[in-house]
């Protein structure tokens, strides 16, 4: 096996603003972030010559986004994988362009789901025998909370109080950044007393419903300078996917997600990390709900089994701190589109690495971003950690 | 002589009384939960009958309602299924008369007598309703009884029976009705159960030469607690001999009740008692059962009918009791209705979904749930045995409460449960009070109906604090 490191490029992004866009449907959404992506790397829609699609339930073939943006009969491949759709449509686009079957692509994902009507997120489900319990995300990841406050030994209300702080962290965040569906702060009482949603998740523990798209136009490497001088490099891709071991296992520990750790072990193998904790500059990261975030800095190498808490605690990362995590907002403030979100942060990191994150530019200069974009459910995961560096 | 071999019951946890807001009564009523019905409470009574024994020596299945949930579709080949009983079983369901359960005793002892069954397993189980506030609301209850008979070797031998079938519209209903119908109250009594009983009974003792002071124990189907005082003292049974019909406590359980009370006779019967059965609707039936030295085996570690009425919760309002039943008209949660099951998906997972196989590796010896075909352990392909898990205990891994999804018993109790022996399984965690859900409490699983769309009823098991 190969590694993608320093093969692929992106020379353009774009992203629309999520939120409730009652104004815009998929198509809207689309021609919003495709135009905003060819206008950042100075190409044109001829120039495209294949794309990927991702979605999870807005429609079902390429055919909508060769409508969107008038393609003409490119081949267009339309992507799926759960909450992970976007990082792997994005993904897939990469290998097209490393192996040079395409010289330049758009990847794109997109999801409007707010046209359902419904509290909560609405999936669509294949007809079956039905008997598995109707519970959507914030009951299965509060499985997790659940047993990791007992797994270490944490009184509930203690861990409440960190994941709160998760939440704050992230809505600050959102603040200062105009695309984010939420700009507004939270404060810690106000997410301890927020309407339960699953116990013991609250509202504010939960990442919003919303509709949105962005899109990625690679070309390799060796052709990217002839674009911009700053265009970034795709460092590493890692993909896990989960066959429902956690559920079938009665070992398994909830308190821990492997398919993070598997795909975060391709991604650092593929782009040379040896040490996440000091050579990663900032990362966004699938915060879906506030424990999700919580595991995950130890999942991905942040810091040690259960030392979570601890570094929420101490600021690590805060924009402001060691390491920080979800600058622009993360999903808390941008909600989640599901087959978008991916690409929004991949968006996110390529301009950190730009210096053009405006007021939420890190005070280091990054040269190392991660992105980590994850499907399903605790106990069965798909997990995609995506990688970016600028050019050396 | 056929007799009983073992017995069991089924009452459900939840009561109307006292501290229920809008009850206005100090009479508790036994009230099965949204997920209950007559098919589930069977199998909860028919699981205590047969505990520890061994089920494939079950022949035959009679199973007694008056609230079946299809008209058409054998609720008794459901239950057989969820009992994990042979498919060669005979099942038969007796509806439509509130004697069903002792018809299908006197069928089931007919089928031991004439060897066409070992074993016949007679079930019966009623949920009747009547309007709110309505006449017969603080007479009815919920409730299930389950007796397994054979030719030789019972607890409790039968030495006698009588019958007598009459029309009689005193209480019923037709297909379209919600409801329990009935005439006026002293016409019903009179020339109904005050006529009928006493013939029946006067008839049986005619015949065989019994009388009261001959009786250790009367098991006597009546329709209120004030007619059932009234005909045990015509009748000439002294109140110590009176099994204790339970109204104020659980009411009259339909087809059940003669049952639940001849099961309530033998948790505490000794060897050499007497009882007295009687049962009434369309007629009446009288058994007269004798108490073998072998009756402890009846009833050891089955829970019986005291220990249901004891391990009850008093719900607090009787809107919860009235949602449940759907006679309390409610808002939707903004979630998208329940898409129906696929009928053929429903049959082909009946192994997993109905009788609640799981399958243990024969290359590894992981037990994993639903039944897989590749082994999620060692990946050995097709080496599986089959493991029945509906009866195993487990406890709960993690846990969480559930205010979105919008089920009827919102917050939804979703629970990861490891079960002794291996095994591992997320379900719904159904007659739970959410003080009382924790990790590592042990719970059990019952047999519950999830929904019903487009005409069908989905069950399937939940699992629920460990009841008494």
């Amino acid at each position: 096996m190969e590694s993608i490191r320093d093969r692929v490029a992106i020379i353009g992004m774009g992203c629309t603003k999520f939120g409730e866009r009652w104004d815009a449907d998929a198509i809207d959404l689309m021609v919003e972030a495709a135009y905003e992506a060819y206008q950042d790397a100075g190409v044109s829609p001829k120039d495209i010559q294949a794309a990927w699609v991702g979605t999870v339930g807005s429609f079902s073939t390429g055919q909508a986004l060769a409508e969107a943006l008038k393609l003409d009969y490119i081949p267009i491949t339309r992507c799926e994988n759960a909450c992970a759709t976007a990082t792997d449509a994005f993904r897939n686009a990469c290998y097209a362009v490393a192996a040079g079957i395409y010289d330049i692509v758009l990847a794109m994902g997109v999801e409007k789901l707010k046209d359902t009507g419904a509290s909560g997120l609405v999936t669509p489900r294949p007809m079956g025998s039905d008997v598995e319990p109707p519970t959507p995300p914030p009951a299965q990841f509060a499985l997790a909370a659940t047993r990791y406050a007992h797994h270490y030994g944490i009184p509930m209300e203690q861990l409440k109080r960190i994941l709160a702080k998760i939440a704050v962290k992230n809505h600050h965040n959102g603040t200062l950044n105009p695309k984010a569906h939420f700009q507004r702060e939270v404060t810690e009482e106000q997410v301890l007393n927020a309407p339960m949603i699953a116990w013991p998740l609250g509202l504010y523990d939960c990442c919003g419903v919303s509709d949105g798209a962005a899109a990625a136009i690679l070309v390799r490497a060796d052709w990217a300078k002839s674009f911009r001088d700053d265009y970034v490099l795709v460092k590493g891709l890692g993909l896990a996917v989960g066959g429902r071991q956690g559920l079938l296992h009665d070992d398994y520990d909830f308190v821990h997600f492997p398919e993070n750790i598997r795909a975060a072990q391709i991604a650092y193998q593929e782009a040379g990390v040896k040490n996440p904790r000091k050579e990663i500059d900032l990362a966004i990261v699938h915060d879906c709900f506030t424990i999700t975030e919580l595991i995950l800095y130890e999942d991905l190498g942040f810091t040690e089994r259960g030392r979570g808490p601890a570094e929420v605690e101490a600021g690590t990362f805060t924009l402001e701190g060691e390491l920080p995590v979800n600058t622009d907002g993360g999903l808390k403030c941008f909600g989640h589109p599901i087959g978008a979100s991916g690409i929004r942060m991949i968006y996110e990191v390529y301009k950190q690495l730009q210096g053009k994150a405006g007021p939420r530019q890190i005070k280091k200069t990054p040269r190392l971003g991660l992105t980590h974009n994850l499907g399903g459910r605790p106990g069965s995961f798909t997990a995609a950690v995506a990688l970016f560096g600028g050019r050396d | 002589m056929a007799g009983i071999l073992a017995c069991g019951a089924y009452i459900p946890r939840f009561r109307l009384g006292k501290e229920t807001a809008g009850w206005g009564s100090p009479l508790e009523k036994a009230v099965a939960n949204f997920d209950e019905d007559s098919i589930t409470m069977a199998v909860a009574a028919a699981q205590d009958c047969l505990r520890g024994l061994d089920r494939s020596q079950v022949d035959a299945l009679y199973f007694a309602t008056t609230t079946p949930p299809y008209l058409e579709q054998q609720a008794s080949a459901l239950i057989a299924e969820a009992l994990d009983l042979r498919p060669t079983v005979f099942a038969t369901d007796i509806t439509n008369t509130l004697r069903g359960g002792t018809i299908a005793l006197r069928a089931a002892l007919d089928a031991v007598m004439a060897g066409s069954a070992r074993q016949a397993l007679v079930v019966a189980a009623d949920s009747r309703m009547s309007a709110p506030r309505g006449e017969w609301e603080r007479s009815l209850g919920d409730g299930a009884a389950a007796v397994l008979v054979g030719r030789e070797g019972g607890g409790a031998e039968i030495l006698a029976s009588h019958t007598m079938t009459e029309h009689m519209l005193d209480t019923w209903r037709t297909p379209q009705d919600l409801f329990v119908r009935s005439w006026e109250d002293r016409f019903i009594a009179e020339e109904g159960y005050q006529r009928v009983v006493p013939q029946v009974v006067s008839e049986f003792s005619q015949r065989h030469g019994v009388v009261p002071k001959d009786i250790d124990r009367v098991a006597l189907y009546a329709p209120d607690a004030r007619r059932h005082q009234d005909m045990a003292r015509r009748l000439g049974f002294r109140p110590e001999q009176v099994v204790d019909p339970l109204f104020g406590k659980v009411g009259n359980t339909g087809a059940a009740f003669t049952l639940l009370l001849l099961v309530s006779a033998l948790e505490t019967a000794k060897p050499g008692d007497r009882i007295l059965a009687v049962g009434y609707g369309d007629g009446g039936d009288v058994f007269l059962l004798r108490a073998t030295e072998g009756v402890e085996r009846v009833r050891s570690n089955r829970r019986l009918v005291s220990r249901h009425v004891e391990a009850k919760r008093i719900l607090p309002t009787y809107e919860t009791y009235a949602r449940w039943r759907e006679v309390w008209v409610s808002e939707a949660a903004r979630r998208p209705p329940p898409p129906m099951p696929s009928v053929s998906a429903l049959w082909r997972e009946k192994e997993a979904n109905i009788r609640f196989y799981g399958s243990r590796c024969n290359a590894c010896g992981y037990t994993q749930y639903p039944p897989q075909r590749v082994c999620t352990k060692c990946q050995a392909v097709d080496q599986m045995t089959p493991v029945r898990l509906a009866e195993t205990y487990g406890t709960v891994f993690t846990y969480s409460m559930d205010y979105l999804a919008g089920t009827i018993d919102t917050p939804l109790v979703v629970a990861v449960v490891n079960f002794e022996g291996g095994g591992r399984w997320l379900g719904m965690m159904t007659d739970r009070e959410i003080s009382e859900v924790r990790i590592g409490m042990p719970v059990e699983l019952t047999f519950r109906k999830l929904r019903t769309v487009g005409g069908v009823h989905n069950y399937y098991w939940k699992c629920m604090p460990v009841r008494a």
